[in-house]
């Protein structure tokens, strides 16, 4: 996939003249491509249903194709060397997204949250169209890297001040819309993460003191190790405050990748897989409730052998395994059996019951897509801060999919967090797509060093 | 920089991979011991989705379905439960199935593979099939008749037509109504909870699951076994028995109720009931040709199903010569269901051969082609055609003018015997009252109907308790309902 070939191959021929493909016809056609599959899900729910087209098929059809397009046209003007495949992926889920929020809506009319979402979704495209056309380069972010993480503090700690929804204090209300600032805090911290580790990635490599003498492990020094540990475990303490277990999970991973890539050092992932272990025996003490969460998901069926019913991992569980190697088609199946949060931490139990195996594959397989166009462009890119970001940003994706999705398949322990641009949930809608636009700036200025005039 | 980047995207990748895996895993490998798993309602939901097809007699519904709009969508109604509990069961949300809601489950929910045209394309599409009819063999008139006939008191009875083995009616009383079980709810929960403590046991079907001692309806077997095994040659000549006669190897006397029985010959012996010479009889016949005859009729088979199953009747195989004599008039060990009687009336009616009895004619797609048939029983020859010749002539001598005057039809044949069972500790119970009988219509050209009843009620006279007296009555309504339909 990489443009690397063309100019460097030959070294003795005439001055480079082809001009790098940019490949926005190949954006727009996979764009209409996954319109079609969204609108094709939104049909197939309602004849499914009521044997009849879903009366909002070709406004919601419309809806998503002018953001789409809107978004397409960012890309053409502002950022035409941009990875073609970022748009239409995020474009895809979040077309899946509505679909599958839509279909979950018809078991539960009372409370409907597809509309909302699209709303979210308007706003999440708008921000990607604004920082699309406003960012001109990537670099920039890297002079406000202390605003950043001054942002991201305080949105962390303002949920504080809120009451409690369902036990997590991660949501603050304002005019009826309900948002989580620790999303974007997410964006903002990685962005820090980036900015510091490309400044002080030398000292932090080559200075340090050897452990043990005959491996290469080496442990960085105090001095530069401080200021960064510092804000990992205040964001982290605020999270254990808040009692936000997924998200804390996702900064920890975050940091251990980025510091990894940053220096290189093995000696990183020991040190973090020891805070891990100390952090994990510490809130498994002191947290009763992520001590049920491990013996849910060592036991999944405890509370059906107690006699008091299936549990939510349970149900999820039989979601999944109902869906089999095809699935039950969209709108035929019962995931709403698992009750609560069926439309965001558990949408996924949805997909994999009316998908199927297969369904649930290519939609990992997307994610994977995903990320690895984020990796790509990290590594086609020259300035250390551009590809830390480029790989965080990623890395955030990787994540927090694993965690959530091997949560609710009962890999991992539960802990709760959205499924990007899948799950019911603006907040989280509105910095994915502030994610795509990210990366689709790096991967413009990944992609036009190489077209013949920017580099060599 | 550039290959910890990698490593990072090798980490990455090795997520993606186990998140495959373990989705494989949980859909595929694992998927079967979730989906049975009792806490998973999702095989409920999927049952109760579809309205479940419907017991016929004829082409006229026994069942229906109604649409509550909740999560297990579809619930079972019977328009005239109490009448047709014995033959449909229940089918309830919450205490599963019955009987031939039971047995006939795979075709009513429609998940019988032969109601599939295309197995392998319904697989694919996950469809589930509309639920099939399940035709009876019953007759309405004569299944009313019986229920209207025992009028709430406790009893069973058991109509079958003797050429084909068709069940023609099937009732027990007190009954209940299997509507109330339909549901999942508190209030199904009640009615439960009502009848399985209620101690009339309204949800025990009397007619095939209740043995009881034969009494003199068992002299039916004992005459045919006597006549098989040429121990009785002339039915008009002397049998040689002593009144009262003392069960060999006891003391104990055995007395009749009639008079005139000492000495008597089989026809007034079978005509009035004479326990002394049924019990010289059987212990003239022996063990093993009374076994032999016994199970001829379908006494100690523990397999018979109709669809669903039938309890076993009881003939003891290993007695001494007092328990067989005992044995002989239906007592001691003897034990039937009514529809163990109706099938021994049935084998005389036809000429010695005995049909298995069955009570589902035809079973139906929705939209109503036949899937398969019940086709033809295997029959079983019972006894000598001639022995049965000379049984049919005993047993409508007994209605002519023996002991069941009272179950004459005008225009038929008819034949019967009637039974005052004893029961209890020494014979202190309140006595069941049976008869048997089988009727022909004068221009038919074989027997249309056998019957047993039997009436176990306490609240009558002690001395009105007979077979004549309290069973031959329902026997001919029923019968005559199957004539004049």
């Amino acid at each position: 996939m990489t443009k690397v070939g063309t100019p460097l191959a030959a070294p003795d021929a005439p001055a480079p003249t082809a001009r790098l493909p940019r490949r926005r016809g190949v954006e727009l056609a996979l764009i209409l491509v996954a319109l079609l599959l969204s609108v094709y899900g939104y049909c197939a729910v309602g004849i499914a249903r009521s044997g009849t087209l879903p009366p909002g098929a070709a406004g919601y059809g419309a809806g998503l194709g002018v953001l789409a397009l809107l978004a397409h046209l960012a890309v053409r003007l502002r950022a035409p060397y941009a990875d073609p495949l970022l748009l239409p992926i995020g474009v895809l889920l979040n077309g899946l997204g509505l679909v599958l929020i839509y279909r979950l809506d018809l078991e539960t009319p009372e409370d409907r949250a597809a509309p909302t979402q699209l709303v979210w979704s308007t706003l999440g495209v708008g921000l990607f169209i604004v920082v699309v056309a406003a960012l001109r380069d990537h670099r920039i972010l890297q002079r406000y890297a202390y605003v950043c993480v001054v942002g991201a503090l305080a949105l962390l700690t303002m949920p504080i001040f809120f009451p409690a929804v369902n036990g997590a204090r991660i949501w603050i209300r304002i005019a009826g819309f309900s948002i989580q600032p620790g999303e974007f805090a997410k964006v903002l911290l990685a962005v820090f993460f980036a900015a510091y580790l490309a400044a002080n990635r030398n000292a932090l490599a080559y200075t340090g003191r050897t452990v043990w003498r005959f491996t290469r492990l080496q442990l960085p020094t105090g001095r530069v190790l401080g200021p960064i540990l510092a804000i990992w475990l205040l964001s982290v303490g605020v999270l254990v405050l808040e009692r936000d277990l997924g998200t804390s999970l996702l900064f920890f991973g975050l940091f251990v990748i980025l510091l990894y890539v940053a220096t290189g050092r093995t000696g990183w992932i020991a040190v973090g897989l020891l805070l891990a272990v100390l952090g994990a025996v510490a809130v498994g003490r002191l947290e009763p409730h992520v001590h049920s969460r491990v013996e849910d998901w060592l036991h999944p069926f405890a509370t059906i052998e107690a006699g008091q019913g299936p549990n939510q991992l349970a149900q999820s569980l039989f979601a999944f395994a109902a869906g089999g190697i095809l699935g039950t088609g969209l709108g035929l199946g019962h995931s709403v059996l698992i009750g609560f949060a069926t439309k965001s931490d558990f949408i996924l139990a949805t997909a994999g019951e009316e998908l199927g195996l297969a369904g649930l594959s290519a939609i990992f397989l997307l994610y994977g897509l995903l990320v690895e166009r984020g990796y790509r462009a990290g590594l086609d890119l020259r300035d250390p801060f551009g590809r830390l970001l480029a790989v965080g940003l990623a890395s955030i994706w990787a994540l927090q999919v694993f965690v959530i999705a091997g949560g609710v398949t009962g890999l991992i322990p539960l802990t709760g967090m959205a499924m990007p641009f899948l799950a019911q949930g603006g907040s989280s809608v509105v910095t994915n797509w502030a994610i795509v636009a990210l990366l689709i700036r790096v991967s413009h200025s990944a992609r036009r060093q190489y077209d013949g005039q920017a580099v060599l | 920089m550039t290959r910890h980047i990698r490593h990072a995207a090798a980490f990455c990748a090795l997520l993606l991979l186990a998140l495959l895996a373990n989705a494989a895993r949980v859909q595929v490998v694992q998927a079967g011991s979730y989906n049975d798993n009792p806490a998973n309602r999702r095989p409920d939901i999927a049952r109760y989705r579809q309205p479940r097809g419907n017991i016929l007699i004829g082409d006229r519904p026994v069942t229906g379905s109604r649409d509550t709009g909740g999560r297990l969508r579809h619930e079972r109604t019977y328009p005239e439960g109490p009448l047709y509990a014995p033959v449909t069961g229940y089918s309830s949300q919450r205490y599963g199935t019955t009987l031939l809601e039971h047995t006939e489950d795979g075709v009513l929910s429609g998940t019988d593979p032969l109601l599939t045209p295309l197995p392998l394309f319904t697989d694919v599409t996950r469809a589930r099939n509309p639920g099939g009819d399940v035709v009876t063999t019953l007759n309405q008139a004569a299944q009313q008749a019986a229920y209207q006939g025992l009028g709430g008191r406790k009893g069973a009875v058991a109509a079958i037509e003797p050429a084909t083995g068709r069940i023609l009616a099937l009732v027990s009383a007190p009954s209940y109504d299997p509507s109330e079980l339909s549901g999942n709810g508190p209030a199904t929960a009640r009615a439960w909870a009502r009848l399985t403590g209620d101690p009339d046991k309204p949800m025990l079907n009397r007619a095939v699951r209740q043995t009881y001692p034969p009494g003199s309806t068992f002299k039916v077997v004992t005459a045919a076994a006597a006549l098989d095994a040429g121990v009785v040659r002339d039915v008009d000549a002397p049998t040689g028995s002593p009144a009262p006669y003392t069960l060999p190897g006891t003391r104990t006397r055995l007395a009749n109720e009639a008079e005139g029985c000492e000495d008597a010959p089989l026809r007034v012996a079978f005509q009035w009931s004479c326990n002394t010479v049924f019990a010289k009889l059987g212990v003239d016949v022996g063990v093993d040709d009374m076994v032999s005859t016994a199970q001829a009729f379908g006494f100690n088979d523990p397999d018979l199903r109709i669809p669903f199953s039938v309890a076993r009747s009881t003939f003891d195989t290993s007695v001494d010569r007092a328990q067989l004599a005992l044995s002989s008039i239906g007592q001691y060990n003897t034990r039937a269901t009514p529809l163990q009687m109706a099938m021994v009336a049935a084998a005389v009616a036809n000429g010695g051969q005995l049909r298995t009895p069955y009570l589902v004619e035809r079973r139906l797609r929705a939209n109503g082609a036949t899937v398969s048939t019940a086709g033809s029983r295997p029959a079983r020859q019972v006894m000598r055609p001639a022995t049965a010749a000379r049984l049919r002539q005993l047993m409508r001598d007994v209605v002519r003018e023996g002991t069941g005057t009272n179950a004459a039809i005008r225009g038929a044949t008819v034949g019967g015997k009637t039974g005052t069972a004893q029961h209890g500790l020494g014979n202190a119970g309140t006595p069941y009252a049976w008869f048997v009988s089988w009727a022909q219509s004068h221009t038919a050209l074989q027997a249309e109907v056998a019957v047993a009843v039997v009436v176990e009620d306490a609240s009558g006279n002690r001395g009105e308790i007979t077979g004549g007296g309290m069973a031959a009555p329902i026997a001919r309504a029923v019968m005559e309902a199957v004539l004049n339909s």
